[in-house]
């Protein structure tokens, strides 16, 4: 079962709430704290792609972050997006060819989500894009040591 | 913390320095400005994120739009950041290779010549290289 769980209407106004009841989980769960910064920009990352999904898709539905301490600190943020957007974990997309290839001056919301998703890989051990476990939409599961 | 710009010049640089947090919900403040101030007319600029304490990937997306216009336009584009936490994201994506990123404005007004000339500069500062001519 969840420690906290909290849902959000996919509007980036809210992202920076996840951040901030992410972090006060952890630190409560007894990560360390040089990691929490991690932890911050993780679940931001999660969640503002989970943001970007649903408003590609003009999904209204309710993002859903559940947190779990224990063994380890673990963080799930689900979404509703359809499957054929679910990532591939074998092909994440390098930054530096996505500015190459994006010839508009401010890069579009695909480059955004690929550089999220980038930047999500290079900083959790433990991450896993994995389908919903009730229904369409992915999760992404994270998890971190806890003291 | 809100996101808080600040634009000032400094010979032909302009410098915008941020405050705060970079994210999502912030980013488009950020794009928004630095869409102005190209429009304008700056070429030479210098984003200082002494002051910014978040930085996330939709962040990253607006200075790579800022440099590419740059680039674009024949200027430059440094940004000024000596914060760990905040470098560690741009060496995590591999796009400290594209951008110069320097720790101090000064040491930014240092490493960018300028290429467009100014012959009414004082000469004796050896803290901004020669300009050769063009």
């Amino acid at each position: 079962m969840p420690t906290v769980r909290l849902e959000f209407s996919p509007a980036p106004a809210h992202v920076r709430t996840a951040r901030l009841v992410a972090v006060a989980v952890a630190r409560r769960a007894g990560v360390a704290e040089e990691v929490l910064d991690e932890v911050r920009l993780a679940v931001g990352e999660a969640c503002s792609r989970a943001v970007a999904l649903h408003q590609l898709y003009q999904l209204s539905e309710l993002v859903e972050v559940e947190m779990a301490d224990g063994a380890r600190f673990t963080v799930r943020v689900s979404d509703r997006g359809p499957a054929e957007t679910r990532p591939e974990t074998g092909s994440v997309p390098d930054p530096v060819e996505l500015v190459a290839d994006s010839d508009t001056s401010f890069p579009a919301p695909s480059v955004a989500v690929g550089m999220g998703l980038a930047l999500l890989t290079g900083l959790v051990d433990d991450l896993q894009v994995v389908p919903r476990r009730d229904g369409a939409g992915t999760s992404v599961r994270m998890s971190w040591p806890t003291a | 913390m809100e996101l808080s710009l600040q634009t000032g010049t400094v010979a032909d640089r302009t410098i915008l320095r941020v405050t705060g947090e970079i994210d999502v919900y912030t980013a488009p403040k950020l794009r928004q400005r630095l869409v102005q101030l190209v429009e304008d007319g700056a070429r030479h600029l210098v984003v200082d994120l002494s002051g910014v304490e978040f930085l996330d990937s939709t962040g990253l997306g607006v200075l790579v739009g800022g440099l590419k216009r740059m680039r674009a336009l024949s200027g430059s584009f440094a940004l000024v950041c000596d914060q760990e936490r905040i470098l560690k994201i741009f060496r995590i994506t591999g796009l400290d290779r594209i951008f110069t990123i320097v720790p101090t404005e000064q040491a930014a007004l240092a490493v960018e010549p300028d290429p467009g000339g100014s012959e009414d500069r004082p000469d004796g500062g050896h803290a901004v290289p020669p300009v050769t001519d063009r």
